[in-house]
């Protein structure tokens, strides 16, 4: 499979040159009668892209996303005793769902991936944790909880202090102890 | 036994070892092998009588079919959290369907906090980010787009991966290797969409984003999005059901099933992946050096042998058909070979036509068994020449804890009893 740049897309800019040559001369390329995808009837209704603020609960490693809040590991162990242990486990360990916490090393034998040793950013806790947790209410938190349970998470894995406070500014400076331990398979040979 | 006594002798003579056949004998015979033996007793016809049912009129006309009373073994086998009944998986009776198609009903269905009951009229697809025109649609507007079909397979990135364990799991063959299915499905290609809300020449990657409890979220390459992604609206003809992501999905062939955004609600186009959970914590190989594969998006070339599998017998020495699947996320299958003995020697299977890239493809072999103990392996070869790796190939190469992708040959021990178990050989 082929990257293509992205000026090979045969899309807007393609339909152009097309229209472009039919007033010139009335001549088609071939290759562009072949490449064109097929026209849609355009029915999609523009939308501002202020109007999707609510909608865009997606966080990335850069931050973008993050919306304003804070909380700390003190405040999160409150929060997770309350909504979290039952499938998590005290302390995020020993629960019927993921194991959250541990250090052991990745090539050891048969370690835990869990948040300490294996999610490479920080911000995917927030973003996951926002959009997913608890399982009984997704979306219920508020941005307040989920900075608080993402510090505490963090501090059980020994990555920040109980009162070191997560906002949008703290979260995506946090490095996370397998940042580099990822390599891409897509785009190496591997597709 | 009824044994044919019309076959030349030729069409007997084993291809490789095990009493494998040549694949097209059943081809050259058709229906005169029907009644040829096939283990069965072939004038047991059930009664002396005509039956019951000939001499009742039968059930009423329905307004959506259902299977026979008869068939309730083709069931999904479910595994799910018990606290957390939406949050699991449920495996395709791969052992008892045939052909290419996997019937609805029966798709395999992985869920990370349960079905959404979705308003079709409530529910809107937007695509934003880097476009320069963000649009909304409503599923009665995505209805007056062209649309294309297309058959071809989705498979879960964790699908077979107790073939990791180190004793090899006893258990059907669709509970093992089910998280895979194959349907016709039609919708609109991605790319019309796409272009139609400009997507700017900067985007690189697609966070798509399911309408579920849980707004499922994934990073998608732009190349596959503007390759042969699909908006899929119809499943196999129908409606996509809820459990396949009513009332819209994408379909990316060949790619791992969970960038396969179920309950599709919103498309945000971007310079770097989201590196979201499903991306990172989940859906990467953890390799024996502590580094781990990551967006390892195509499902490599697997086959499976669905008859005779674990879980069934064998009635005796006999002529007997070997059927099974096999499929690449790279292209369309070549070829499949089926071994009898171990893999000392294997024999071309017969592929049934069509041959469709990115899709189930049905392979069968005529085989005699003569009672004797055995072991059966079927490989796959795909159009790019990439083979199916042994077992110890394949851990050679990812060590044991990568969890996902697991596509090794299977190995089935045929006991002197008729009994099937899932081996490492």
């Amino acid at each position: 499979m082929s990257m293509p740049s992205p000026s090979s897309r045969p899309r807007s800019g393609l339909r152009l040159l097309l229209t472009g040559s039919l007033f010139i001369g009335g001549i088609i390329p071939l290759w562009a009668t072949l490449e064109a995808a097929p026209e849609g009837p355009k029915l999609g209704v523009s939308m501002p892209q202020e109007s999707i603020r609510d909608l865009d609960i997606s966080v990335f490693p850069d931050g973008t996303g993050l919306p304003q809040g804070k909380g700390t590991a003190v405040e999160g162990k409150t929060q997770f005793e309350a909504l979290c242990t039952g499938c998590h486990g005290v302390k995020g360990s020993g629960g019927s769902a993921e194991e959250l916490v541990g250090r052991s090393p990745l090539n050891g034998a048969r370690p835990d991936q869990t948040v300490g040793n294996y999610w490479p950013y920080a911000t995917t806790i927030f973003d996951y944790i926002r959009r997913a947790m608890p399982l009984n209410a997704p979306l219920s938190l508020s941005y307040d909880q989920v900075y608080a349970l993402t510090a505490y998470l963090l501090y059980l894995n020994g990555i920040v202090t109980d009162t070191e406070e997560m906002n949008a500014i703290t979260l995506k400076a946090v490095q996370m102890p397998n940042r580099d331990g990822f390599y891409s398979v897509w785009g190496n040979g591997g597709h | 036994m009824n044994r044919s006594p019309t076959l030349p002798e030729d069409d007997l003579q084993p291809v490789a070892g095990g009493g494998l056949l040549d694949r097209r004998m059943f081809l050259r015979h058709g229906v005169a092998l029907g009644g040829a033996g096939l283990g069965f007793l072939a004038f047991d016809v059930g009664g002396a009588d005509l039956p019951l049912w000939m001499k009742t009129p039968g059930g009423p006309l329905t307004h959506y079919g259902q299977p026979s009373p008869f068939e309730k073994e083709a069931i999904r086998f479910l595994s799910a959290n018990t606290q957390a009944p939406g949050h699991g998986v449920s495996w395709t009776p791969l052992h008892r369907l045939e052909g290419t198609i996997t019937p609805n009903g029966l798709h395999f269905e992985r869920h990370h906090n349960g079905v959404p009951t979705i308003h079709p009229e409530q529910h809107r697809l937007r695509l934003h980010g880097l476009f320069s025109k963000p649009i909304q649609l409503s599923l009665e507007q995505l209805l007056r787009y062209p649309m294309i079909s297309r058959q071809c397979f989705v498979e879960c990135g964790g699908n077979s991966h107790a073939g990791w364990h180190e004793e090899p799991i006893q258990t059907p063959v669709g509970y093992f290797h089910g998280l895979a299915s194959s349907s016709e499905w039609t919708g609109i290609p991605l790319s019309i969409l796409l272009d139609e809300a400009g997507l700017q020449p900067e985007a690189r990657w697609l966070v798509a984003e399911g309408a579920d409890a849980g707004a499922m979220n994934v990073s998608i390459p732009i190349e596959k999005a503007l390759d042969d992604t699909l908006l899929a609206l119809y499943q196999n003809g129908e409606r996509i059901r809820p459990e396949q992501g009513y009332p819209m999905r994408l379909i990316l062939p060949g790619f791992e099933a969970v960038l396969n955004v179920k309950w599709l609600q919103r498309l945000q186009a971007v310079k770097e992946p989201l590196m979201s959970r499903n991306e990172t914590a989940k859906y990467t190989e953890l390799e024996p050096s502590g580094k781990a594969r990551q967006f390892t998006f195509v499902m490599e070339a697997k086959s499976i042998i669905t008859q005779p599998s674990p879980g069934f017998q064998l009635k005796g020495p006999g002529l007997y058909q070997i059927s099974g699947l096999a499929w690449s996320g790279r292209g369309t299958i070549r070829r499949v070979e089926v071994s009898a003995d171990g893999g000392r020697s294997w024999a071309p299977a017969a592929l049934q036509e069509p041959l469709l890239s990115k899709c189930f493809t049905r392979f069968r072999l005529p085989w005699r068994w003569d009672g004797a103990p055995l072991i059966l392996k079927s490989r796959a070869i795909d159009d790019t020449g990439y083979q199916q790796p042994e077992r110890s190939t394949l851990i050679a190469e990812r060590g044991q804890r990568g969890y996902f992708h697991y596509n090794a040959i299977v190995a089935f021990a045929v006991e002197s009893d008729g009994s099937l178990r899932h081996v490492y050989a």
